[in-house]
């Protein structure tokens, strides 16, 4: 029998039989798609791939490309990293789909970025695990034994999963080790023939739920003994680097420093506390020097914070801490830690570490410490907010005169960039999906916890455009306006996340620090000269993005974004930022590229 | 009159001499840059990743102390890097720049105030 033609069956029912899903799942990837909408996974950031054909299939045709939705990236590195910046920005996991093989080679760094930011990545990668399956020439390069082998020292768990149910335990499984702190990427490979199965009977099939989550808190012990210590410290400092996940976290580490009245000094990896707040110090290290306690809650890096180093001709290391002082570390880093690659830091003797995740620990070190503080030292302790609240305020000050210095230089300097910018948003309902610039983490007003998202976690370049990307459209449905600042260096490393911006329509405004060369590595090449006495001319050999210059507005205009400059004149900022925002408020991305000055 | 010639030669010697000494605005900021010093202190001294160096520098010979015996994250530049020459051309290129316009006088930086 003839089946109808689409117009006849158009015609006939009113739906085009391309648009009209499936009621029922019709192959193996189609139950995988149900397991993903059955964990909410909204998106899936891919570079499409042959290994996950049944997938990218079943997710366009059986989900309509809704929850989970396609997103279409130029390579997997930015696929990866705009899910790491999305985790960052929503508080919950994405997926990035690769080819099990070439793909997983591309998205490593990016992977190693989320490790190292302690980011919840979901990797679903294609396979061919059966060889006498592999059907075409690539294929058997697609394929290998054991995927996930390549970045087993980087994911916290992964599994090849051999039948559906399989997957659908491991994908719920998978989704509670990535979420449960600390948080970290892992991977599924999904079989191509697993995808690819005909589904004839799913009676055997079900999907397994997905438990509540509850982070480790900390031994009651240690949070007492910390308490006590914090409690009747002189001079308290709190030390903040991944604290806050959420916007609770972030109230609870307010609360805990207000108990105390103690300074907070930030290490920037999440936004951890608002920057104006009379007891937020900024990255002021110095105020470590006069401390007799002090705690660092989920910090990276605690021996290099407590540590003056120098990286110059003799390396020389002086500890801060004066002596008799005591530290306290706070953080889960302790609960998971793999051995080869060296993002734990240098081992930290501490004299209380309370093994636990600080948003759930903090409410009852707080409580104890309110039940510690003896009745005759709760004066000395509310003093104490009026002398942080003249140094906050003569900081805020000594920052916003300083940066009249160098206002019409050239190049451009950020500050001006920064400060004119805030000019037009500061009434708008911004977010900052990238690291700071031009002081604006002292000047701008950060007072909610979605205003920003960290570093790159690894240092790995290549991090910015796709990051800001995945976080833009994490914030897209609350309708906020969303910042990047972008070195020009990491740019070059994945520009195609411009074209996916521009092809989702993703709100996100650009501004492109293009000081010209990798300017970081350029002072790395300045003390090799001086340390051997020659060349120090020579040092940006090498380092410089320069002639020919790039043309970044060109660039983004022939990806379909709006795209101006170079601006080289300070008086042409002010008028193109307007130009670039209005784009933005309009729902589409904007880049603006000003030649700046190297910091 | 031959040795009215051999005056002037070294009349004429003396002042390019004096003039070479005399430390130069023009070349200080050439060396300022060849030398890298605008990676971390910026094109016009403004600061960066390193401190504030202009307007108003501190002292010659407390910069040069610095400059010579840095032992933090900025190297420290010797002779035979930098002479005391550049050093010289350097400073008189920051005492050259001119102060920024006031705070007050930019809505951008007056609006910023808490």
């Amino acid at each position: 029998m003839r089946r109808p033609s689409p117009s006849q069956q158009l015609a006939e029912t009113g739906i085009s039989p391309q648009l009209a899903p499936s009621n029922a799942p019709a192959c193996g990837a189609d139950f995988m798609v149900d397991v993903m909408k059955s964990l909410k996974l909204k998106y899936m950031f891919a570079n499409t791939a042959s290994a996950f054909r049944g997938m990218q299939e079943s997710i366009v045709n059986y989900a309509n490309n809704k929850d989970p939705e396609f997103i279409t990236c130029l390579h997997e590195e930015a696929a990866t990293a705009m899910a790491h910046g999305y985790a960052k920005a929503a508080n919950e996991p994405v997926m990035v789909g690769c080819h099990g093989t070439v793909g997983l080679q591309h998205a490593t760094m990016a992977i190693y970025n989320a490790w190292c930011d302690r980011a919840p990545v979901i990797l679903v990668g294609g396979n061919t695990l059966d060889a006498p399956s592999r059907v075409y020439g690539n294929q058997w390069n697609h394929s290998a034994q054991d995927p996930a082998a390549l970045v087993r020292d980087f994911t916290k768990w992964d599994d090849q999963p051999v039948s559906l149910q399989h997957f659908a335990e491991s994908m719920v499984r998978a989704y509670r080790i990535a979420m449960t702190p600390p948080m970290e990427p892992v991977l599924i490979i999904a079989d191509a023939q697993l995808q690819e199965m005909e589904l004839r009977d799913r009676s055997g099939l079900h999907i397994p739920k997905l438990s509540p989550i509850a982070p480790p808190q900390g031994d009651s012990g240690a949070v007492l003994e910390a308490a006590t210590l914090l409690a009747n410290a002189e001079h308290p400092v709190i030390i903040v680097d991944r604290a806050a996940r959420t916007p609770t976290g972030m109230a609870r580490v307010v609360a805990f420093a207000e108990a105390l009245n103690a300074p907070v000094v930030d290490v920037g990896g999440r936004m951890n506390f608002p920057n104006q707040h009379h007891l937020y110090q900024g990255g002021g290290r110095n105020l470590i020097d006069n401390a007799d306690v002090i705690i660092g809650l989920e910090v990276q890096n605690l021996y290099g914070t407590i540590t003056i180093d120098s990286d110059n001709v003799q390396h020389s290391e002086r500890r801060r801490l004066k002596p008799g002082a005591k530290l306290i570390s706070m953080g889960v880093a302790d609960l998971y830690i793999r051995s080869n690659y060296q993002d734990f830091e240098r081992y930290t003797p501490v004299d209380v570490a309370v093994t636990g995740d600080c948003e759930t620990t903090l409410p009852a070190l707080t409580e104890a410490i309110k039940s510690k503080i003896p009745a005759g030292r709760r004066e000395t302790i509310a003093a104490r907010a009026d002398t942080l609240r003249r140094a906050h305020a003569q900081n805020f000050e000594r920052t916003r005169t300083a940066i009249a210095e160098g206002w019409d230089a050239v190049p451009i300097s950020t500050q001006r960039v920064a400060a004119e910018l805030y000019e037009i948003i500061k009434n708008e309902d911004w977010a900052m999906v990238s690291a700071g610039y031009g002081g604006n983490r002292t000047l701008w007003n950060f007072d909610k916890h979605y205003q920003y998202i960290g570093m790159r976690g690894g240092g790995g370049v290549g991090y910015g455009m796709s990051a800001a990307v995945g976080a833009a459209m994490a914030h897209k449905p609350h309708g906020r306006f969303c910042v990047n600042f972008q070195p020009d260096g990491d740019m070059m490393f994945s520009p195609g996340a411009i074209w996916t911006a521009a092809h989702h329509h993703v709100p996100l405004l650009t501004i492109m620090h293009n000081n010209r060369a990798y300017h970081t590595e350029v002072m790395h090449i300045q003390k090799m000269c001086n340390r051997w006495n020659r060349g120090i001319d020579r040092a940006g050999i090498g380092c410089a993005i320069a002639d020919p210059n790039i043309d970044y507005a060109m660039m983004a205009r022939s990806m379909g974004m709006h795209g101006e400059g170079p601006i080289n004149d300070p008086k042409n900022v002010l008028p193109a930022l307007k130009r670039a925002v209005a784009t933005v408020k309009r729902g589409e991305p904007a880049l603006v590229d000003i030649v700046s000055q190297p910091r | 009159m031959r040795l009215c010639r051999v005056l002037l030669a070294c009349a004429a010697l003396a002042c390019a001499q004096a003039a070479d000494a005399a430390p130069s605005a023009t070349k200080g900021k050439e060396v300022y840059q060849r030398a890298g010093c605008y990676e971390c202190h910026n094109y016009q001294g403004q600061g960066g990743v390193g401190p504030r160096l202009a307007p108003k520098p501190l002292p010659f010979e407390a910069l040069k102390s610095y400059v010579r015996n840095a032992n933090g994250n900025m190297p420290p530049y010797v002779p035979a890097v930098l002479s005391e020459k550049d050093l010289a051309d350097i400073y008189a290129y920051l005492q050259a720049i001119p102060p920024g316009p006031s705070p007050e006088s930019i809505p951008a930086i007056k609006n910023l105030k808490k």
